[in-house]
């Protein structure tokens, strides 16, 4: 497959769509202003869409829902969620977290 | 803070996620080689595009000759989920230069974002903060670019039994847990999760969206109503 022209531009245009939805909301805040409701909504953003990002990543395993606590990711992820509410530390999450993953699929082999 | 300790501050924070950044930035190159994306336009998409997901999408299109129509169309709904982040930090960066923001937007992928809100939302001093969301942003642009190229090279793979991916879900708790202060939170994380699980099969990621959406209204109503009582 050769790099035509045809598809450089479409990179591009991929690129300034995307960049383009990042900069919306920075560029236009200040110049319209922003109903109170709205912005109290967005005080819920980062809980709601990295909670709708992650809890799929554990849950599901081969493309089907397994809630067995046998589900590596899930049970991994379920330690992780209270050592990051007792420790509240990124590090120590991952480290716990990645070790139980770890330690699951070694005894499940 | 000064401009130069919130940039370290933001490149510090970031750095424990490079652990699943970088198997997926060299996975992403590997497997755009192997379908048989041209080298030059495979390292294009990690810096023009910069985000993960879409990439991973836009690699196997590219390859079946995709009109272009359609491909911008399919990045722009993977990627629409940053519109909510832009709204999110906008309010953060309301007085910088027009040069900053156009930068920061750039910057603004899932992982620069998570760790910058968690710094912009806590209380103190926030005329330099901008620095961190850069110091976040372009620690992780270095890496998924060098790891990206490695991928192309490379072209080999990390052993997917190391599941390092992993680290990417383990960060996001390890952030979300310290936000929810109260009942409306927890329940908005809760019904954000189960959304996501319900919705996962909608095209284009739009169930991450779906999800969020309703899952901020739950959390907007429940809060508003312990307000008033």
């Amino acid at each position: 497959m050769e790099p035509t022209l045809n598809l450089w531009l479409t990179i591009l245009a991929c690129g300034i769509a995307t960049f383009l939805i990042r900069l919306s909301f920075i560029a236009i805040h200040g110049r319209v202003t922003m109903p109170l409701w709205f912005v109290r909504a967005l005080t819920f953003v980062p809980v709601a869409i990295l909670s709708a990002i992650t809890l799929p990543e554990l849950v599901f395993q081969n493309g089907a829902v397994n809630l067995s606590l046998l589900n590596p990711r899930l049970f991994a992820g379920i330690v992780a969620v209270l050592v990051a509410w007792r420790t509240k530390n990124v590090l120590v999450t991952i480290a716990v977290g990645m070790a139980v993953l770890w330690g699951m699929q070694f005894l499940m082999r | 803070m000064n401009p130069r300790t919130e940039f370290f501050a933001g490149v510090r924070a970031e750095l424990p996620l490079m652990v699943g950044v970088v198997p997926f930035g060299f996975i992403y190159g590997a497997l755009a080689i192997q379908l048989g994306v041209p080298a030059s336009i495979a390292q294009a998409m990690s810096s023009v595009i910069f985000g993960g997901s879409s990439q991973f999408i836009a690699a196997p299109l590219i390859v079946a000759q995709t009109p272009a129509l359609i491909l911008v169309l399919t990045v722009f709904f993977v990627n629409l989920r940053h519109a909510l982040y832009s709204a999110s930090v906008a309010p953060y960066l309301e007085k910088l230069s027009a040069g900053w923001k156009i930068l920061l937007a750039y910057l603004l992928t899932d992982e620069a974002y998570a760790i910058a809100i968690a710094h912009f939302q806590k209380e103190g001093s926030a005329q330099n903060r901008h620095w961190f969301l850069f110091g976040a942003g372009i620690t992780l642009w270095s890496f998924w670019q060098v790891s990206t190229a490695v991928g192309i090279f490379v072209g080999a793979q990390v052993p997917p039994e190391w599941s390092l991916d992993f680290a990417l879900p383990l960060t996001f708790i390890a952030i979300v847990l310290p936000m929810l202060k109260n009942r409306a939170y927890v329940i908005c994380a809760i019904v954000a999760g189960i959304g996501g699980v319900v919705a996962f099969g909608l095209p284009y990621k739009l169930g991450y969206i779906v999800a969020a959406l309703a899952a901020i209204a739950v959390g907007f109503v429940l809060e508003t109503r312990a307000y008033r009582t």
